[in-house]
């Protein structure tokens, strides 16, 4: 009888998801867990897809993870956050603007351009357009958005769309842009912001960003299993620290799911999914 | 009140996207992990900053406010930065051991590391093929770097490409000749050791940076005598199948050790008699400055291949029967090859001769025989010095290529 194989998903945002997954495979091998993994080129079919007994679980982004609680509970079934990276947690956007704007609160961004990155960009579209909303400031009445729409169904995992953003932003195109807070100190590192050349007007609330989702009636042993050596990395080990550099953490975490209520309102306010997990937005391209 | 145990820095209106995490980077590593350091400033984002960047490294962090009333961060060094450099790996000391000698063996994760670095652990492995010392050392490779590197000289400068002489055509042709012969054999002569070159640890880097030279000086050699043989506007002469077939035989020496011994030590060392023949015989004053300077660094790639040899047989006695079959083998392979061609022969003799009359040829003929004399008492001793009894080291000599290199 052949070993039960612990299936996952992951979107291929970049090609270094090969290689981190090809590292994964390795590790959990050698740890007595039969793993494999399958790329999806987006967030959209690799949630459906844990809905149709093709994966086990997925890698999945915030907002991957408001839809697959959605469409989980819809059907009366549900779905768990089991683990995520030290780095998903408490994150944090910002809206800037140049140094030199006359713009000093987000109420003086009325009338103005807004730069966002993608359209199903978590941390640099719904989040802080959630946040502009909060304050009484609504996309299209209240300001003009500018999406710096790249690679749809990536959910911003691409920072392609922050940096374009960004330089709009230096190049006078839009007067304000979103970002997370750790690209704007990239950004200036790297001089695409260069030191001292914007000025943050506003900061959302802490928010927590991708998860590993079960799908639903996913075999318990194999998922306990999984997480208990995702637990055992260690960034000691020079096998899979590079894995874990290219993924962005130091160590995994179990999963929580409270850092998650900005971005659920901000995809009922933005009408992104419907509470069922339909995809509403007409622009949205995948 | 106490004084507080925290170190505390501050870096004042200072960025962090402007310097100031290389500031907070080096306080951190000053304390232990799990031990704290509190940090002020007043740059307009390093709050929000400094969180971005305490997140992503897995340092906890806190606020509170100081007796000022102004916010200050507490850090908590995170175990992670540490974890890099455990279990890495020493790679020797950059001027090698007491003799200036380095590992024995360097390592695959060592990489292009600087000998004396400290490697992380997981490092990629780089699979060099000539990672022995005995392989490829020499106890003077760094001495003869030394003097290759003082020894570089500008093929544009070094020779006066503009000296008054003419010749008359048949002598002309016999350089021109003698030079397509040269450079098929300065060919073999960069390319040969240029093949082994990639295959060497950077860990031995006099070698590496010896055999660059080597390379860069066989370069210069191609391109001046180049220059000679389309001076008076002629194309290169003739290439012989032979000529190539014993040239061959050097790109398919089995090991560095073998190449190094046929090429340097038998072909290069006949070839600083040719090109000191060359000095003292040639007809123009263009060939004997290129003869000579050439010479030179021939003389310095005979050392270094004789050093590498004496280091081998001084570690490895009985590799002496591998250099001994590497002979055999190679006349072997060239018993049914004609040899030096006789083109290249008659230049030379004419090139000594300086005219067609008989009495000078004559005196050409007797200065090429004693080039093909010179030659084999230069390869006797070089045999010698490698512990070839004086009958093996005769006999050897006698077997090695009629095309000189």
């Amino acid at each position: 009888m052949t070993e039960p194989t612990l299936m996952m998903g992951a979107v291929a945002y970049a090609p270094k998801v090969v290689t981190i997954w090809e590292g994964f495979k390795a590790f959990f091998a050698q740890h007595g867990l039969a793993f494999d993994y399958v790329l999806y080129s987006n967030y959209e079919r690799q949630v459906e897809a844990q809905f149709d007994g093709s994966i086990h679980l997925a890698w999945n982004s915030p907002l991957a993870w408001v839809r697959a609680d959605r469409i989980a509970r819809a059907k009366g079934q549900s779905v768990q956050a089991v683990a995520m990276r030290d780095t998903d947690c408490d994150l944090h956007s910002v809206i800037v603007v140049r140094a030199d704007s006359r713009l000093q609160t987000v109420a003086d961004l009325r009338g103005k351009t807004l730069g966002s990155g993608a359209i199903d960009s978590p941390q640099a579209t719904l989040i802080p357009l959630g946040h502009l909303r909060e304050q009484g400031l609504v996309a299209e009445r209240d300001f003009k958005l500018r999406r710096f729409d790249l690679l749809g169904g990536k959910h911003g995992d691409h920072i392609g769309g922050e940096r374009a953003a960004a330089v709009a932003l230096m190049a006078g195109e839009v007067d304000a842009c979103c970002l997370i807070d750790g690209n704007h100190l990239a950004f200036g590192l790297d001089g695409t912001l260069p030191s001292g050349s914007t000025r943050v007007i506003a900061r959302t609330g802490a928010y927590d960003h991708c998860n590993f989702t079960t799908s639903p009636g996913a075999p318990a042993d194999l998922i306990d299993r999984f997480v208990s050596l995702l637990m055992a990395m260690r960034w000691d080990d020079p096998q899979v620290r590079p894995l874990l550099e290219l993924e962005g953490l130091r160590e995994w975490r179990r999963g929580r799911t409270s850092g998650y209520a900005l971005l659920e309102r901000a995809v009922d306010d933005e009408n992104f999914y419907s509470r069922d997990g339909a995809i509403l937005n007409p622009d949205y391209r995948y | 009140m106490a004084p507080s145990s925290t170190p505390t820095i501050d870096i004042e209106a200072l960025g962090l996207d402007q310097g100031a995490l290389l500031l907070i980077r080096r306080a951190l590593a000053e304390r232990p992990v799990g031990g704290e350091l509190r940090v002020r400033g007043r740059s307009p984002d390093w709050e929000m900053h400094l969180e971005a960047w305490c997140r992503s490294q897995g340092h906890p962090l806190r606020f509170e406010t100081a007796e000022s009333g102004l916010a200050q961060a507490r850090i908590t060094r995170g175990p992670h930065a540490e974890g890099r450099w455990r279990d890495a790996q020493a790679t020797g000391t950059a001027l090698g051991d007491i003799n200036g000698t380095p590992a024995d063996d360097a390592e695959a994760g060592w990489g292009l590391a600087a000998r004396g670095a400290t490697v992380e652990a997981g490092s990629p492995d780089f699979f060099f093929a000539l990672h022995r010392r005995h392989e490829l050392w020499a106890a003077t490779a760094g001495e003869l770097y030394r003097q290759a590197a003082a020894a570089q000289w500008d093929p544009s400068t070094a020779i006066d490409w503009e000296a008054e002489f003419t010749l008359p055509p048949p002598i002309e042709a016999a350089v021109v000749q003698v030079m397509t012969y040269l450079i098929e054999n300065e060919n073999a002569a960069l390319l040969v050791p240029a093949r082994h070159l990639g295959q060497i640890h950077p860990h031995y880097r006099e070698v590496l940076q010896l055999l660059a030279l080597q390379c860069a000086d066989e370069a210069r050699h191609v391109e001046v005598f180049t220059r000679r043989a389309t001076l008076r506007g002629h194309e290169p002469a003739l290439s012989t199948a032979g000529g190539q077939a014993s040239l061959r035989t050097l790109f398919d020496a089995p090991d560095f050790s073998v190449a190094t011994f046929l090429l340097a030590v038998l072909g290069e060392g006949s070839f600083v008699n040719l090109l000191n023949f060359l000095q003292a015989n040639a007809p123009d004053p263009v060939t004997r400055q290129i003869a000579r300077l050439t010479a030179r660094d021939e003389a310095r790639h005979v050392a270094f291949g004789m050093a590498h040899l004496e280091y081998r047989l001084s570690v490895q006695p009985d590799y002496q029967a591998r250099l001994r079959n590497a002979i055999e083998v190679r006349y072997d392979a060239l018993a049914s090859t004609a040899g030096l061609n006789e083109e290249v022969f008659d230049a030379l003799v004419l090139l000594a001769a300086g005219e067609l009359s008989p009495g000078a040829v004559a005196r050409g003929h007797a200065a090429v025989q004693q080039l093909q004399r010179d030659m084999a008492a230069g390869r006797r001793a070089r045999l010698a010095r490698l512990g070839f009894d004086r009958d093996e080291a005769e006999r050897l000599s006698a077997l090695h290529t009629r095309n000189f290199m």
